[in-house]
């Protein structure tokens, strides 16, 4: 039964690992080359320049900044939308006290609709999610202050998007807004299937909910968590924070570049300043940064595995 | 709930590779990377403009000065923005009369860069494209590669109504030169016409037993005023502080001279330091610190800050002549709509009142690449007659580049406002071109990183100069972009 086993393999995997290096590896590789080039996107013609974006992306005060405040979403962003998530999903689903006549196990009263409302962000595409934020947030008229204005904080009329040392903070609310929904639900789903005598024991040996959290809970979903912690960063890293940058902020990337991350300045270099060459330069850097990214939480979250 | 992170079976599944192995795959990765980069560069190189394929020119009638082939097909892409798609396609219905035979293909689009860049890599450019919008593709690039094709024919050929006269001569002034970058050569025709200033409610000012202010302590005067009433002097873009300059920089004209901002165009080594920008960056910054902008303005937009002056919050806005096509409908019917060229300091200064920025709007392009270039340059003189000239600005409210044809049409308040100021600036109108040469100067830099945070009272004067001079230093440094001169 052994033999043929491979060339049944290899014809079943041919077409679909064709496809993936032509839409995936290719494009990577044609980035890298381009990379090395003074191509300017608008024009067929282009020389090999050989190092010559890299040595400007090194001296480029505006990448540094853009690379800075990706990190920060990197490394900000999953902590705050994971945490609270896991904060919430664990009170929908564990949290609730024991109702006479219902399972040992249970969620705060409720939860079927918190569920639902914390999911309800997600079916809002995050452009019109940073359009919804970016008139709550205006100054003027704006939500956020008509309610400052409401309960008699008058004279407290921030900016917000308009104000370098808040902008960042404000679109990195709006994420976690928009995100945290997604996550809720994903951990809802990992803990329905950690096994209920699970919980009931550690109830009988006198546990309260927060040890209940970090005894059972978390470990047991370590795995969904780690997943979820990779595809956030990636997130923050990439599509969503360029969406909210690009809609919300003045500039945008700014004020005085306040809030200008790797993707927004990708964007930017290709497709208005007409040097996609550099553009890719950047690009490669933000693979780079995602890759590793991926490698540092994949190698720190390996923890030893858990059978139930 | 499973734990099945592939990590688990493959930690020790995977491991060593043999060096056979490894020698067998940097074999293979050298076979396939030689072909990949003749590949790869075919791949952006694609097409590259084979000029065999363009069409043969036609005769060279009085009729068709430009020598169109009449049977060849045109094609013709249109940003689709704030004046919509109607006027192209009223003269593209013109270009099909006069060549019964040619087929016109027209398209409007908002993402020109987007449609139209991988053509342009390819070599396969439409005939004549309107490059405007947020999606504009780079002028600069274009130019330097050498991608547009020089309208100079189209310049000299006869005009569409009066055959005595060249296309050039029917222009508004500072339309030729805006077309060009370095040397004679014309590669853009700017179609609209666009007149910048300071924007306000002639009922507003009216209410306030006030004129419009022509030195700054007037301006500062009429501020107080308002202020006193609640209402505050100036609101602007604070996300797009770049529209700033639209009333500065002909300040700085006015107060020093229009070579001090040729020598900002110029990227002269301390072109900032001149006293007259000194001058008129304090004269801002007073605004900001005597509290005469509207509250919040450093964080709204150009629609929310034309919204609040349209509210009457603000008396002045810093604008161009779209504003008031642009805010029709939050404009109420009897604010009157005027623009006035910027106050200056006082009677000091080096030109009169009236100095103004007017310059032209909508680029249209001609790519060198295009198989029809002739028909492209032919609608576009099209375009230029009195007749289509005079159908633009009835339907979208705003000037063109043809000097003329607003007589006899009903104007609106504001395009009446922006005919007279240019009447009265007469010679006095200067054309800033930062923001076509170096885009991301003007606005990122100087606008939103210098002018925005000092207006925001982030930056005094002093600060924002000596920063903005050192932006300016970087990009006349900057070899990856291309530098160019007033002639």
């Amino acid at each position: 039964m052994q033999h043929g086993k491979y060339r049944f393999i290899v014809g079943f995997l041919a077409v679909p690992l064709g496809l993936y290096a032509l839409f995936v590896i290719w494009p990577f590789i044609q980035s890298i080359y381009y990379s090395f080039t003074d191509w300017t996107g608008l024009s067929p013609e282009f020389e090999m320049v050989g190092l010559a974006n890299y040595e400007r992306m090194l001296d480029d005060d505006i990448f540094w900044k853009s690379l800075q405040h990706s990190l920060l979403f990197a490394l900000l962003l999953p902590v705050v939308t994971i945490g609270l998530a896991l904060f919430f999903s664990f009170m929908i689903n564990v949290g609730g006290r024991r109702r006479r006549g219902g399972p040992a196990i249970t969620g705060v009263r409720g939860s079927s609709v918190y569920k639902i409302v914390y999911f309800f962000p997600q079916v809002l595409s995050i452009a019109i999610v940073a359009l919804l934020f970016a008139f709550a947030y205006n100054p003027d008229s704006g939500a956020i202050n008509s309610l400052l204005r409401g309960i008699g904080l008058g004279e407290l009329q921030p900016l917000w998007l308009g104000d370098p040392d808040l902008a960042l903070w404000c679109v990195m609310a709006v994420l976690v807004w928009s995100t945290t929904g997604f996550f809720v639900v994903l951990f809802s789903a990992g803990m329905a299937s950690i096994p209920a005598e699970l919980y009931e024991a550690a109830l009988l040996d006198g546990a309260d909910r927060v040890t209940t959290f970090f005894r059972v809970t978390l470990p047991l979903l370590w795995d969904t968590v780690q997943s979820g912690w990779v595809y956030m960063g990636i997130l923050a890293l990439g599509a969503e924070s360029f969406a909210v940058v690009q809609i919300m902020t003045t500039g945008p990337g700014g004020p005085d570049y306040s809030t200008t991350v790797m993707v927004l300045y990708v964007y930017q270099k290709a497709f208005r300043d007409g040097q996609a060459a550099y553009a890719t330069t950047i690009g490669v850097a933000l693979l780079v940064v995602t890759l590793a990214f991926s490698a540092v939480v994949l190698r720190l979250g390996r923890r030893e595995r858990l059978e139930y | 709930m499973g734990s099945t992170s592939a990590e688990n079976h493959g930690t020790d599944g995977t491991a060593a590779v043999g060096r056979r192995d490894l020698i067998k795959r940097s074999a293979a990765l050298g076979l396939i990377s030689v072909p990949t980069m003749s590949f790869l560069s075919a791949c952006a190189s694609g097409g590259g403009g084979d000029d065999g394929e363009k069409a043969k020119a036609g005769k060279k009638t009085a009729k068709n000065p430009l020598a169109v082939n009449e049977s060849a097909a045109m094609e013709f892409v249109l940003f689709d923005g704030g004046f919509g798609k109607e006027y192209a396609e009223d003269a593209v219905k013109i270009y099909e009369k006069n060549f019964p035979g040619a087929k016109v293909k027209f398209s409007a689009t908002q993402k020109i860069q987007s449609t139209l860049q991988p053509r342009f890599n390819q070599g396969t450019p439409p005939d004549l494209i309107d490059n405007s919008g947020a999606e504009q593709m780079d002028m600069g690039t274009l130019v330097g590669k050498n991608q547009l094709a020089d309208l100079t024919p189209l310049l000299d050929a006869p005009s569409y109504d009066d055959p005595a006269k060249k296309v050039r001569d029917t222009l508004r002034p500072g339309i030729v030169e805006m077309g060009q970058f370095d040397g004679e050569k014309v590669w853009i025709l700017y179609y609209a016409y666009t007149v910048y200033g300071v924007w306000y409610s002639r009922k507003a000012l009216a209410a306030l037993d006030e004129e419009y202010p022509e030195t700054w302590d007037q301006m500062l005067a009429v501020c107080a005023k308002a202020k006193k009433k609640g209402i505050a002097g100036w609101t602007y873009p604070g996300k797009y502080p770049y529209y700033i300059p639209f009333s500065l920089y002909p300040m700085i004209a006015k107060v020093g001279g229009a070579e001090v901002l040729d020598a900002i165009d110029n990227l002269e080594p301390n072109a900032w330091k001149h006293p007259a920008v000194k001058a008129c960056f304090d004269a801002y910054y007073e605004l900001y610190r005597k509290g005469y902008i509207l509250r919040g303005t450093p964080g709204l937009d150009h629609i929310q800050s034309q919204t609040a002056w349209a509210q009457g919050k603000a008396l002045f806005l810093p604008n161009g002549s779209w504003v008031e096509n642009e805010s029709a409908n939050v404009i109420p019917d009897d604010f009157e709509v005027t623009v006035s060229a910027p106050s200056g300091l006082d009677s000091s200064d080096k030109l009169p009142f009236g100095t103004i920025w007017a310059s032209g709007g909508e680029p249209f392009v001609v790519p060198a690449k295009a198989n029809n270039g002739a028909g492209g340059m032919e609608q576009l003189r099209i375009m230029l007659s009195e007749a289509s000239s005079r159908n633009f600005t009835s339907k979208v409210k705003s000037l063109t580049a043809y000097n003329g044809g607003t007589d006899g049409i009903t104007l609106t308040p504001g395009l009446k406002a922006g005919v007279a100021a240019l009447e009265k600036a007469g010679q006095n109108v200067v054309n800033p071109r930062l923001q076509d040469w170096y885009v991301q100067l003007q606005k990122e830099k100087i606008g939103v990183a210098g002018l925005g945070e000092m207006m925001a009272g982030r930056l005094t004067p002093a600060e924002a100069i000596k920063k903005i001079q050192n932006f300016a230093d970087e990009a006349a440094k900057d070899d990856s972009i291309k530098h160019y001169k007033h002639q």
